[in-house]
Protein backbone atom coordinates (compact mmCIF):
# COMPACT_ATOMS: atom_id res chain seq x y z
CA UNK A 1 0.00 0.00 0.00
CA UNK A 2 1.13 3.50 -1.11
CA UNK A 3 2.04 5.75 1.69
CA UNK A 4 0.61 9.28 1.69
CA UNK A 5 3.86 10.34 0.97
CA UNK A 6 3.70 8.61 -2.17
CA UNK A 7 0.10 9.70 -2.92
CA UNK A 8 1.23 13.02 -2.40
CA UNK A 9 4.02 13.30 -4.93
CA UNK A 10 2.01 11.59 -7.73
CA UNK A 11 -0.97 14.25 -7.68
CA UNK A 12 1.70 16.87 -7.63
CA UNK A 13 3.37 14.71 -10.65
CA UNK A 14 -0.67 14.68 -12.13
CA UNK A 15 -1.07 18.12 -11.69
CA UNK A 16 1.76 19.45 -13.35
CA UNK A 17 0.88 17.40 -16.19
CA UNK A 18 -2.26 18.93 -16.34
CA UNK A 19 -1.11 21.82 -16.57
CA UNK A 20 0.94 21.28 -19.38
CA UNK A 21 -1.96 19.63 -21.07
CA UNK A 22 -4.24 22.91 -20.53
CA UNK A 23 -2.11 25.02 -22.14
CA UNK A 24 -1.26 23.10 -25.27
CA UNK A 25 -4.83 23.03 -24.82
CA UNK A 26 -5.53 26.68 -25.17
CA UNK A 27 -2.69 27.18 -27.81
CA UNK A 28 -4.89 24.88 -29.87
CA UNK A 29 -7.65 26.53 -29.28
CA UNK A 30 -6.40 29.75 -30.99
CA UNK A 31 -4.31 28.50 -33.65
CA UNK A 32 -7.86 26.08 -34.33
CA UNK A 33 -9.71 29.40 -34.71
CA UNK A 34 -7.31 30.50 -37.33
CA UNK A 35 -6.97 27.60 -39.48
CA UNK A 36 -10.78 26.96 -39.50
CA UNK A 37 -11.29 30.03 -40.71
CA UNK A 38 -8.50 30.01 -42.97
CA UNK A 39 -10.03 26.47 -44.70
CA UNK A 40 -13.59 27.01 -44.96
CA UNK A 41 -12.58 30.90 -46.45
CA UNK A 42 -10.35 29.11 -48.97
CA UNK A 43 -13.45 26.34 -49.84
CA UNK A 44 -15.74 28.96 -52.27
CA UNK A 45 -12.98 29.92 -53.78
CA UNK A 46 -11.80 26.05 -54.35
CA UNK A 47 -15.97 25.10 -55.42
CA UNK A 48 -16.03 27.98 -57.99
CA UNK A 49 -12.43 27.40 -59.32
CA UNK A 50 -13.44 23.58 -59.71
CA UNK A 51 -16.85 24.79 -61.84
CA UNK A 52 -14.64 26.77 -63.75
CA UNK A 53 -11.85 23.55 -64.30
CA UNK A 54 -15.18 21.67 -65.29
CA UNK A 55 -16.51 23.83 -67.85
CA UNK A 56 -13.17 24.24 -69.47
CA UNK A 57 -12.30 21.04 -69.57
CA UNK A 58 -16.11 19.77 -71.00
CA UNK A 59 -15.38 23.00 -73.98
CA UNK A 60 -11.68 22.44 -74.29
CA UNK A 61 -12.60 20.13 -77.11
CA UNK A 62 -9.38 18.37 -78.33
CA UNK A 63 -7.05 20.12 -76.60
CA UNK A 64 -5.02 18.53 -74.91
CA UNK A 65 -2.02 19.57 -72.11
CA UNK A 66 0.68 17.20 -70.59
CA UNK A 67 -0.38 17.31 -67.57
CA UNK A 68 -4.16 16.28 -68.87
CA UNK A 69 -2.40 12.68 -70.39
CA UNK A 70 -4.16 9.65 -68.99
CA UNK A 71 -2.16 6.41 -69.02
CA UNK A 72 -2.05 2.62 -67.64
CA UNK A 73 -0.87 3.53 -64.19
CA UNK A 74 1.89 1.29 -63.42
CA UNK A 75 3.95 3.63 -60.87
CA UNK A 76 2.30 5.97 -58.41
CA UNK A 77 3.01 9.25 -56.45
CA UNK A 78 1.23 9.70 -53.18
CA UNK A 79 1.60 12.74 -51.67
CA UNK A 80 1.01 12.17 -47.69
CA UNK A 81 0.18 15.43 -46.00
CA UNK A 82 0.84 14.47 -41.94
CA UNK A 83 1.20 16.95 -39.17
CA UNK A 84 5.02 17.88 -37.99
CA UNK A 85 4.16 17.07 -34.58
CA UNK A 86 2.26 14.63 -32.63
CA UNK A 87 -0.38 14.92 -29.61
CA UNK A 88 -3.12 15.29 -31.53
CA UNK A 89 -5.19 12.25 -31.24
CA UNK A 90 -5.63 9.58 -33.96
CA UNK A 91 -5.46 11.81 -36.97
CA UNK A 92 -1.46 10.71 -37.84
CA UNK A 93 -2.26 6.85 -37.34
CA UNK A 94 -5.55 6.87 -39.18
CA UNK A 95 -3.49 8.73 -41.66
CA UNK A 96 -0.98 6.50 -42.21
CA UNK A 97 -3.47 3.63 -41.45
CA UNK A 98 -4.63 4.73 -44.93
CA UNK A 99 -0.72 4.92 -46.69
CA UNK A 100 -0.12 1.54 -45.52
CA UNK A 101 -2.63 0.76 -48.40
CA UNK A 102 -0.89 1.30 -51.19
CA UNK A 103 1.59 -1.07 -52.15
CA UNK A 104 5.22 -0.85 -50.98
CA UNK A 105 6.56 -1.69 -54.78
CA UNK A 106 4.98 0.48 -57.20
CA UNK A 107 4.65 3.52 -55.24
CA UNK A 108 6.61 6.55 -54.20
CA UNK A 109 6.05 8.48 -51.45
CA UNK A 110 6.49 12.52 -51.18
CA UNK A 111 5.86 13.43 -47.83
CA UNK A 112 4.39 16.77 -46.21
CA UNK A 113 4.93 17.32 -42.31
CA UNK A 114 7.32 15.21 -40.42
CA UNK A 115 5.51 12.21 -39.12
CA UNK A 116 4.68 11.47 -42.28
CA UNK A 117 8.40 11.23 -43.30
CA UNK A 118 9.04 9.24 -40.23
CA UNK A 119 6.66 6.68 -40.95
CA UNK A 120 7.52 6.33 -44.11
CA UNK A 121 11.17 5.61 -43.07
CA UNK A 122 10.52 3.57 -40.29
CA UNK A 123 8.32 1.53 -42.97
CA UNK A 124 10.64 1.46 -45.38
CA UNK A 125 8.60 2.63 -48.26
CA UNK A 126 10.08 4.70 -51.60
CA UNK A 127 10.50 8.31 -49.97
CA UNK A 128 11.27 10.26 -53.20
CA UNK A 129 10.90 13.93 -51.30
CA UNK A 130 9.77 15.86 -47.99
CA UNK A 131 8.77 18.85 -47.30
CA UNK A 132 7.29 20.85 -44.71
CA UNK A 133 4.96 23.77 -44.34
CA UNK A 134 4.63 25.60 -41.72
CA UNK A 135 1.51 26.61 -39.27
CA UNK A 136 0.02 29.48 -41.26
CA UNK A 137 0.38 27.54 -44.81
CA UNK A 138 2.01 29.85 -47.49
CA UNK A 139 0.79 29.71 -51.23
CA UNK A 140 4.56 29.33 -52.30
CA UNK A 141 4.58 25.93 -50.20
CA UNK A 142 2.16 24.28 -51.98
CA UNK A 143 3.64 25.75 -55.10
CA UNK A 144 7.01 23.19 -54.75
CA UNK A 145 4.94 20.67 -54.22
CA UNK A 146 2.94 20.59 -56.96
CA UNK A 147 6.18 21.59 -59.09
CA UNK A 148 7.69 18.27 -57.43
CA UNK A 149 5.04 15.42 -58.34
CA UNK A 150 4.57 17.28 -61.75
CA UNK A 151 7.90 17.00 -62.90
CA UNK A 152 7.82 13.52 -61.93
CA UNK A 153 4.24 12.91 -64.13
CA UNK A 154 5.75 14.62 -66.55
CA UNK A 155 9.18 12.79 -66.97
CA UNK A 156 6.71 9.96 -67.16
CA UNK A 157 8.29 8.76 -63.68
CA UNK A 158 5.03 8.11 -62.00
CA UNK A 159 1.84 7.90 -63.80
CA UNK A 160 -0.82 8.98 -61.30
CA UNK A 161 -0.17 11.56 -58.46
CA UNK A 162 -2.69 10.86 -55.07
CA UNK A 163 -3.15 13.00 -52.58
CA UNK A 164 -3.31 11.81 -49.07
CA UNK A 165 -4.68 14.16 -46.32
CA UNK A 166 -7.07 14.69 -43.37
CA UNK A 167 -10.37 16.26 -44.44
CA UNK A 168 -11.80 18.77 -41.61
CA UNK A 169 -15.47 18.14 -41.14
CA UNK A 170 -15.82 19.93 -38.31
CA UNK A 171 -14.21 20.40 -34.81
CA UNK A 172 -14.57 16.65 -33.60
CA UNK A 173 -14.73 15.06 -36.81
CA UNK A 174 -11.31 14.72 -39.68
CA UNK A 175 -11.69 12.35 -42.20
CA UNK A 176 -8.90 10.93 -43.95
CA UNK A 177 -9.56 11.33 -47.64
CA UNK A 178 -7.60 10.36 -51.02
CA UNK A 179 -7.74 12.42 -53.95
CA UNK A 180 -6.08 12.59 -57.41
CA UNK A 181 -4.05 15.28 -58.42
CA UNK A 182 -2.80 13.70 -62.20
CA UNK A 183 -3.92 13.63 -64.26
CA UNK A 184 -6.27 16.29 -64.13
CA UNK A 185 -8.77 14.61 -66.05
CA UNK A 186 -9.57 12.32 -63.20
CA UNK A 187 -9.85 15.23 -61.11
CA UNK A 188 -13.13 17.15 -62.49
CA UNK A 189 -15.05 13.93 -61.58
CA UNK A 190 -14.11 13.20 -58.28
CA UNK A 191 -14.30 16.68 -56.99
CA UNK A 192 -17.10 17.69 -58.91
CA UNK A 193 -18.98 15.29 -55.90
CA UNK A 194 -18.74 16.86 -53.20
CA UNK A 195 -22.33 16.66 -53.15
CA UNK A 196 -24.82 15.42 -54.89
CA UNK A 197 -26.54 18.66 -55.48
CA UNK A 198 -23.74 20.30 -57.01
CA UNK A 199 -22.83 17.85 -59.46
CA UNK A 200 -25.76 18.45 -61.08
CA UNK A 201 -26.20 21.50 -61.45
CA UNK A 202 -22.72 21.00 -63.10
CA UNK A 203 -23.56 19.24 -65.47
CA UNK A 204 -26.08 20.77 -66.55
CA UNK A 205 -24.22 23.98 -67.15
CA UNK A 206 -21.25 21.99 -68.49
CA UNK A 207 -24.00 22.02 -71.74
CA UNK A 208 -24.14 25.18 -72.27
CA UNK A 209 -21.36 26.76 -75.16
CA UNK A 210 -18.64 28.97 -73.59
CA UNK A 211 -17.15 31.57 -75.18
CA UNK A 212 -13.21 31.57 -74.53
CA UNK A 213 -11.63 35.20 -74.65
CA UNK A 214 -8.53 35.14 -75.91
CA UNK A 215 -8.87 30.97 -76.29
CA UNK A 216 -9.86 28.07 -74.71
CA UNK A 217 -6.23 27.13 -74.88
CA UNK A 218 -4.80 30.43 -73.57
CA UNK A 219 -7.40 30.47 -70.50
CA UNK A 220 -6.51 26.83 -70.23
CA UNK A 221 -3.18 26.47 -69.77
CA UNK A 222 -3.05 29.70 -67.53
CA UNK A 223 -5.81 27.88 -65.38
CA UNK A 224 -4.10 24.93 -64.80
CA UNK A 225 -1.52 25.40 -63.16
CA UNK A 226 -3.33 27.86 -60.63
CA UNK A 227 -6.07 25.03 -60.33
CA UNK A 228 -3.48 22.62 -59.27
CA UNK A 229 -1.41 24.87 -56.65
CA UNK A 230 -4.60 26.36 -55.40
CA UNK A 231 -5.49 22.40 -54.90
CA UNK A 232 -3.13 21.73 -53.25
CA UNK A 233 -3.18 25.05 -50.80
CA UNK A 234 -6.62 23.92 -49.91
CA UNK A 235 -5.41 20.88 -48.92
CA UNK A 236 -2.88 22.06 -46.81
CA UNK A 237 -5.60 24.56 -45.26
CA UNK A 238 -7.45 21.63 -44.28
CA UNK A 239 -5.13 19.65 -42.91
CA UNK A 240 -3.92 22.41 -40.62
CA UNK A 241 -7.27 23.10 -39.39
CA UNK A 242 -7.63 19.17 -38.71
CA UNK A 243 -4.58 19.21 -37.16
CA UNK A 244 -5.04 22.18 -34.63
CA UNK A 245 -9.02 20.62 -34.07
CA UNK A 246 -7.71 17.13 -33.58
CA UNK A 247 -5.47 18.34 -30.79
CA UNK A 248 -7.31 21.03 -28.90
CA UNK A 249 -9.90 17.76 -28.60
CA UNK A 250 -6.86 15.71 -27.64
CA UNK A 251 -5.71 17.98 -24.98
CA UNK A 252 -9.16 18.66 -23.77
CA UNK A 253 -9.61 15.04 -22.47
CA UNK A 254 -6.11 14.89 -21.11
CA UNK A 255 -6.92 17.64 -19.10
CA UNK A 256 -10.19 16.47 -18.13
CA UNK A 257 -8.97 12.77 -17.24
CA UNK A 258 -5.83 14.30 -15.50
CA UNK A 259 -8.57 16.51 -13.19
CA UNK A 260 -9.99 13.21 -12.29
CA UNK A 261 -7.04 11.75 -11.42
CA UNK A 262 -6.14 14.03 -8.95
CA UNK A 263 -9.89 14.16 -7.93
CA UNK A 264 -9.46 10.11 -7.12
CA UNK A 265 -6.25 10.45 -5.52
CA UNK A 266 -7.01 13.11 -3.25
CA UNK A 267 -9.94 11.38 -2.01
CA UNK A 268 -7.60 8.13 -1.09
CA UNK A 269 -5.09 10.60 0.26
CA UNK A 270 -7.57 12.11 2.50
CA UNK A 271 -8.97 8.88 3.47
CA UNK A 272 -5.50 7.87 4.68
CA UNK A 273 -4.83 10.71 6.15
CA UNK A 274 -7.93 10.29 8.17
CA UNK A 275 -6.82 7.36 8.87
CA UNK A 276 -4.03 7.71 10.63
CA UNK A 277 -5.25 10.83 12.46
CA UNK A 278 -7.90 8.25 14.11
CA UNK A 279 -5.10 5.48 14.83
CA UNK A 280 -3.30 8.30 16.64
CA UNK A 281 -6.01 9.82 18.49
CA UNK A 282 -6.77 5.80 19.66
CA UNK A 283 -3.21 5.30 20.65
CA UNK A 284 -3.26 8.11 22.68
CA UNK A 285 -6.19 7.63 24.47
CA UNK A 286 -6.17 4.27 25.09
CA UNK A 287 -2.40 4.92 26.55
CA UNK A 288 -3.95 7.51 28.51
CA UNK A 289 -6.47 4.79 30.33
CA UNK A 290 -3.44 2.72 30.15
CA UNK A 291 -2.21 5.37 32.88
CA UNK A 292 -4.99 6.06 34.63
CA UNK B 1 -34.27 47.32 -66.28
CA UNK B 2 -33.54 43.10 -67.79
CA UNK B 3 -33.28 42.09 -64.57
CA UNK B 4 -29.54 42.06 -62.76
CA UNK B 5 -26.46 39.99 -62.22
CA UNK B 6 -25.82 37.82 -59.58
CA UNK B 7 -21.80 38.99 -59.04
CA UNK B 8 -19.87 37.43 -56.97
CA UNK B 9 -15.98 38.13 -55.95
CA UNK B 10 -14.11 35.03 -54.11
CA UNK B 11 -10.78 35.37 -53.36
CA UNK B 12 -8.51 32.45 -51.49
CA UNK B 13 -9.25 33.99 -48.39
CA UNK B 14 -13.27 35.04 -48.32
CA UNK B 15 -16.17 35.86 -50.74
CA UNK B 16 -15.65 39.28 -50.79
CA UNK B 17 -18.59 40.77 -52.55
CA UNK B 18 -21.77 38.54 -53.60
CA UNK B 19 -24.71 40.72 -54.61
CA UNK B 20 -27.27 41.31 -57.21
CA UNK B 21 -26.46 44.15 -59.62
CA UNK B 22 -27.12 45.73 -62.56
CA UNK B 23 -23.73 46.25 -64.70
CA UNK B 24 -20.12 45.06 -64.11
CA UNK B 25 -17.52 46.66 -65.72
CA UNK B 26 -13.83 45.01 -65.45
CA UNK B 27 -10.53 44.51 -66.60
CA UNK B 28 -9.92 41.55 -68.67
CA UNK B 29 -7.09 40.71 -70.65
CA UNK B 30 -7.68 42.11 -73.89
CA UNK B 31 -9.05 45.12 -72.57
CA UNK B 32 -12.24 46.74 -70.64
CA UNK B 33 -15.52 44.71 -70.85
CA UNK B 34 -19.15 45.88 -69.68
CA UNK B 35 -21.02 43.04 -68.71
CA UNK B 36 -25.33 43.73 -68.59
CA UNK B 37 -28.11 40.68 -67.64
CA UNK B 38 -28.34 38.45 -70.24
CA UNK B 39 -24.31 38.07 -71.53
CA UNK B 40 -23.30 35.35 -73.77
CA UNK B 41 -21.52 32.35 -71.56
CA UNK B 42 -18.43 33.51 -71.44
CA UNK B 43 -14.83 32.86 -69.61
CA UNK B 44 -12.06 34.96 -69.65
CA UNK B 45 -9.23 36.26 -67.27
CA UNK B 46 -9.05 39.48 -65.46
CA UNK B 47 -5.78 41.46 -65.21
CA UNK B 48 -5.00 43.76 -62.20
CA UNK B 49 -7.53 46.98 -62.52
CA UNK B 50 -10.38 48.54 -61.14
CA UNK B 51 -13.98 46.82 -61.34
CA UNK B 52 -17.19 49.31 -61.52
CA UNK B 53 -20.32 47.49 -60.33
CA UNK B 54 -24.00 49.66 -60.74
CA UNK B 55 -26.77 48.80 -58.09
CA UNK B 56 -29.48 50.62 -57.82
CA UNK B 57 -28.30 52.98 -60.37
CA UNK B 58 -25.32 53.74 -57.50
CA UNK B 59 -21.90 52.95 -59.10
CA UNK B 60 -19.33 51.74 -56.77
CA UNK B 61 -15.63 50.62 -57.78
CA UNK B 62 -13.25 47.56 -56.27
CA UNK B 63 -9.49 47.04 -57.42
CA UNK B 64 -8.74 43.27 -58.26
CA UNK B 65 -5.77 41.42 -58.85
CA UNK B 66 -5.21 39.04 -61.57
CA UNK B 67 -7.59 35.96 -61.62
CA UNK B 68 -10.66 34.19 -63.87
CA UNK B 69 -13.87 35.30 -65.00
CA UNK B 70 -16.87 33.07 -65.36
CA UNK B 71 -19.89 35.09 -67.08
CA UNK B 72 -23.40 33.21 -68.03
CA UNK B 73 -26.79 35.13 -68.27
CA UNK B 74 -27.53 35.95 -64.86
CA UNK B 75 -24.47 35.59 -63.17
CA UNK B 76 -20.49 36.97 -63.03
CA UNK B 77 -18.03 34.95 -60.73
CA UNK B 78 -15.16 36.46 -60.68
CA UNK B 79 -11.94 34.25 -58.21
CA UNK B 80 -9.17 36.86 -58.12
CA UNK B 81 -6.65 36.92 -55.78
CA UNK B 82 -7.11 40.36 -54.26
CA UNK B 83 -10.14 42.42 -54.25
CA UNK B 84 -10.71 45.42 -52.15
CA UNK B 85 -13.19 48.16 -52.05
CA UNK B 86 -12.14 51.41 -52.94
CA UNK B 87 -13.68 52.83 -49.55
CA UNK B 88 -11.73 50.04 -47.67
CA UNK B 89 -8.22 50.87 -49.49
CA UNK B 90 -5.59 51.95 -47.37
CA UNK B 91 -3.72 54.72 -49.51
CA UNK B 92 -0.61 54.70 -47.47
CA UNK B 93 0.03 51.03 -47.13
CA UNK B 94 -0.48 50.54 -51.12
CA UNK B 95 2.17 52.88 -51.69
CA UNK B 96 4.01 51.17 -49.01
CA UNK B 97 3.47 48.14 -50.68
CA UNK B 98 4.76 49.45 -53.97
CA UNK B 99 7.72 50.62 -53.29
CA UNK B 100 8.77 48.00 -51.60
CA UNK B 101 7.91 45.58 -54.41
CA UNK B 102 10.13 48.35 -57.05
CA UNK B 103 12.77 47.92 -54.18
CA UNK B 104 12.90 44.15 -54.76
CA UNK B 105 13.08 44.41 -58.19
CA UNK B 106 15.97 45.35 -58.10
CA UNK B 107 17.45 42.93 -56.42
CA UNK B 108 18.84 39.71 -57.77
CA UNK B 109 15.85 37.90 -57.79
CA UNK B 110 14.39 33.98 -58.79
CA UNK B 111 12.46 33.55 -61.55
CA UNK B 112 9.75 32.38 -59.00
CA UNK B 113 10.22 35.56 -56.67
CA UNK B 114 10.31 37.52 -59.75
CA UNK B 115 6.72 36.19 -60.64
CA UNK B 116 5.55 36.50 -57.44
CA UNK B 117 6.78 40.46 -56.88
CA UNK B 118 5.47 41.20 -59.88
CA UNK B 119 2.35 40.45 -59.30
CA UNK B 120 2.49 42.20 -55.68
CA UNK B 121 3.47 45.08 -57.69
CA UNK B 122 0.79 45.40 -59.91
CA UNK B 123 -1.72 44.44 -57.10
CA UNK B 124 -0.72 47.86 -55.27
CA UNK B 125 -0.64 49.65 -58.46
CA UNK B 126 -4.40 48.88 -59.03
CA UNK B 127 -4.91 49.64 -55.61
CA UNK B 128 -3.46 53.11 -56.14
CA UNK B 129 -5.35 53.50 -59.36
CA UNK B 130 -8.81 53.02 -57.83
CA UNK B 131 -8.26 54.64 -54.64
CA UNK B 132 -6.91 58.14 -56.20
CA UNK B 133 -9.77 58.29 -59.00
CA UNK B 134 -12.57 57.94 -56.23
CA UNK B 135 -11.52 60.28 -54.12
CA UNK B 136 -13.21 63.50 -53.42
Amino acid sequence: MASTRDLRRRIKSVKGTSQITKAMQMVAASKMRKAQQAALGGRPYANLMNNVMAEVVANAGDFSHPLMQEREVRKRAVVLVSTDKGLCGSLNSNLMREAAKYDTENTVFVAVGRKGSQFLARTKRNLAAEFTYKDVPLFSEARTVVKFVADLFLKEEVDAVDILFTNFVNTLTQKPEVRTLLPVGEVKASVAGVEGEERQAELMRGATEFLFEPSPTQVFSSLLPHYLNFEMYQILLESKASEHSSRMVAMKNATDNARQLIKDLTLDYNKMRQAGITKEILEISSAAMAMG
Amino acid sequence: MAGTLKLEIITPEAVVFSEDVEMVTLPGIEGEMGVFPQHVPLMTQVVPGEIMVRRNGVDSALAVGEGFVEITANRVAIMTDMAIKADDIDEAKAEEARQRAEARLKEKLTEEELAAVNAALLRSIAQLQVKRRHRK
